[in-house]
């Protein structure tokens, strides 16, 4: 279609035509992704299989699949990826307790309901590293108000190894939920209200409604949100990168960034970099596939 | 377009080129990390702009990025910085892998080796150790040293029970068992009063500085650095001894201590946390300037006390200024040197604050009572010694901090297997890098 129009037609003079949208946007914006996402990717692919650091003067060696090898071989790595995985977990599971939680409550009538969810909203749209900052202050045995409020005395929250992932965890969750909650807000309002209604007269039990109607029909706009938090998740740096330096909170994208910008072995973070897409995809590709039965049922 | 036009418009534009070429050369720019040194350097480079009319701007970067810029830089062969104040560190990786240009004639010329300080100038500028190339023109000498609150240590009350319970005056630490005492002595968490704040940072450098100065203040080593021998040495008795010490006051430092580096050990004495702060004395302006530290006039500053068989070590902090080889103003960089090196520029650089390496100012009256922490910054640079400054240092750091950091935080597993871990570590990182012939 795109080929049949003519430029200088009546209905191109009147707004832009398909082919000059072609040319000023859709075209730039290939272009911008081949060169900015597409040949980087291709070309950190081929430097997974040399022994190169970028910032050394010897030229890169080809070594196969070595630097694969050694990362697979390598009990550290594993123990990040354990460390991925735990965070991963208690991290998108009570974000989506938190946020499918407020979303229930939200979803009533409320007074100043529409306050009460923007304001809600905000810690997603603050900086990763203020709120890392935040609340690395918060957790803190000498002036912190968490402890004060829990009566914790001096308990140090990112100084104990097994702690640390949890303060780090639930940094997150503060700041993600509301994103789970804005998509199952979103599900929820699209609830027809006559099924309610019909389960009302059928006197149905508030937990045979819930588990019955609700989650069915919010389902599929939570596992989207679920995709989107496991995927963000996993490549968390940020956050933990800011508040604890521990070695049980070290993400494997902490250790990639080592890797690559503090020991400059290129090759080698090139091919984590790697490891870490496909995981990520596979995982995603598991989600999409459950999200589909989902729809279908 | 006549002719005529389109003559004047080429000549115009091959004026601006020639113009902009011309300005170019007279401009230098210097690369350090954000801190208060590196102010200091702007305003000694602004006594050079105003003595030749070329513009010197130091451009800086917080520290927690400074080492990753500056290698991204190195990588890319940019020339957007014409030189670098580099970490002692990295000297290894500038000279072998092309970054630094080589100074060595520079040096020998201008007789450097005798005007610095000899740790400033085998620490900052030479590489390999005892090679006698220089790629660096040491300028900010820094050693790890101490704060302490002298207004607790004087307190009349505090120095009899002290005496009553150890034996011995309360006095400025002379050895690590002194040290561990005062520690534990001030360590009263009921009063949110503690004994001692550590470098416990283990993202880049921070604890394995204050680590290794232990180590080695208690006869212990990180390796043979010329032949890369490290089993039996970082894992000896003394090693462990060393880590064991370092261990043993972390039970002292204020609670949560286990992200600390320069800002949080000066906030220990600020904030009334800490009898004692380790920290570089290149931060030590702010505990003694009021408008900074409340506590300014009750603050004294001490070198490292010495290990149990008397060997005192300091690790070495401080950067030299290296020529970026990618740098496309390389003549005039080292025009710059030239007047940097200048007994009056050393001198000067000295009053500004900057921490001179130069033996003749640091040895003067008039410097080392210029402050209250300059005759111990004094003290200390003449017991520095340094982590390695080999090509792989941060795959080395790496690995110590992981080995060592759950021992001293978390309590995790034993001096030995955390120093055997480090150890196994280390070797299969030099095999990798094929340093044993």
């Amino acid at each position: 279609m795109i080929a049949t129009l003519k430029p200088d037609s009546s209905h191109a003079l009147r707004g832009l035509s398909d082919l000059r949208i072609r040319n000023l946007f859709i075209i730039p914006t290939i272009i911008f992704l081949i060169v900015f996402n597409i040949f980087p990717l291709i070309y950190s692919l081929g430097y997974s299989f040399y022994d190169y650091s970028a910032a050394g003067s010897e030229e890169p060696v080809f070594v196969g699949l070595q630097n694969y090898r050694d990362l697979l071989s390598d009990p550290n790595i594993w123990n990040n990826f354990t460390v991925t995985a735990k965070y991963v977990i208690i991290s998108v599971g009570g974000q989506v307790l938190v946020g499918f939680g407020v979303a229930l409550l939200l979803n009533r009538t409320l007074p100043a309901k529409g306050l009460i969810t923007t304001l809600l909203l905000l810690p997603m749209m603050m900086s990763a590293a203020v709120v890392g900052l935040f609340w690395q202050l918060l957790y803190s045995p000498s002036w912190g108000v968490i402890n004060y409020v829990f009566g914790l005395g001096d308990f140090a929250w990112l100084s104990d190894a097994d702690a640390a992932l949890w303060a780090v965890a639930i940094t997150d969750i503060w700041m993600w939920a509301p994103f789970v909650m804005l998509l199952s807000l979103a599900g929820l309002s699209a609830v027809p209200k006559h099924l309610y209604e019909a389960a009302s007269i059928d006197r149905a039990s508030g937990w045979y409604t819930f588990s019955r109607i609700t989650l069915p029909l919010v389902s599929p706009l939570l596992l989207i949100a679920i995709i989107f938090r496991t995927m963000e998740a996993f490549k968390t740096f940020d956050i933990a990168f800011i508040m604890s330096t521990q070695p049980t909170t070290e993400v494997i994208a902490i250790r990639l960034y080592k890797f690559a910008f503090q020991e400059w072995q290129t090759g080698k973070s090139c091919a984590l970099a790697y490891i870490v897409l496909i995981m990520v995809v596979a995982i995603t590709n598991i989600y999409v596939k459950y999200l589909n039965q989902v729809k279908e049922r | 377009m006549s002719k005529r036009t389109f003559a004047s418009l080429m000549a115009g534009v091959a004026m601006t080129i020639a113009g902009a070429s011309a300005a170019a050369a007279e401009e230098l720019t210097i690369f350090w990390a954000e801190w208060d040194p590196a102010n200091y350097l702007q305003e000694l480079v602004n006594i050079y702009s105003k003595e030749t009319g070329v513009k010197v701007t130091v451009e800086t970067t917080p520290w927690s990025d400074f080492q990753t810029k500056t290698f991204r830089e190195f990588a890319a062969k940019g020339s957007t910085y014409d030189m670098v104040v580099g970490d002692s560190q990295w000297v290894g990786a500038g000279a072998t892998d092309g970054h630094y240009v080589d100074l060595s004639d520079f040096f020998m010329k201008n007789k450097l080796a005798d005007k610095f300080l000899p740790a400033t100038v085998a620490g900052y500028a030479e590489y390999p150790a005892g090679s006698k190339k220089y790629w660096s023109i040491p300028l900010e000498g820094d050693a790890n040293g101490w704060a302490y609150r002298k207004d607790w240590f004087e307190d009349p009350k505090e120095k009899e029970a002290f005496k009553k319970k150890y034996g011995y005056d309360l006095d400025v630490p002379k050895d690590y068992k002194q040290l561990r005492d005062i520690a534990e002595f001030f360590y009263r968490p009921d009063q949110k009063r503690y004994g001692v704040a550590l470098y416990t940072d283990n993202s880049y450098d921070a604890m394995a500085m204050g680590v290794e100065q232990t180590i080695f203040s208690y006869g212990g080593d990180l390796g043979d650095y010329a032949t890369y021998k490290v089993d039996g040495i970082t894992n000896s008795k003394e090693s462990i001894e060393g880590l064991k010490a370092y261990k043993e006051l972390y039970k002292f430092t204020p609670p949560g201590w286990a992200k600390a580096f320069f800002l949080e050990n000066n906030q220990a004495i600020t904030e009334n946390l800490a009898a004692m702060s380790m920290n570089y004395f290149a931060f030590f302006p702010a505990l003694a300037n009021p408008a900074t530290n409340p506590n300014a006039k009750g603050t004294g500053f001490f070198a490292n006390p010495a290990g149990p068989t008397g060997k005192r070590f300091a690790a070495l902090g401080g950067q030299g200024i290296s020529i970026v080889s990618y740098s496309k103003k390389k003549e005039a960089a080292m025009k710059f040197l030239e007047w940097f090196i200048k007994d009056e520029t050393q001198k000067k650089w000295a009053e500004l604050g900057g921490y001179t390496c130069s033996t003749a100012v640091l040895k003067s009256a008039e410097f080392q009572n210029a402050t209250p922490y300059n005759k111990a910054f004094y003290d200390s640079m003449l017991m520095v010694k340094d982590f390695w400054a080999t090509p792989e240092y941060a795959e080395l750091l790496t690995s110590m901090n992981q080995r060592v950091y759950p021992f001293v935080i978390s309590g995790k597993g034993t001096a030995e297997e955390a120093l055997n871990g480090m150890t196994k570590d280390w070797e299969a990182t030099f095999k990798k890098y094929k340093r044993y012939k």
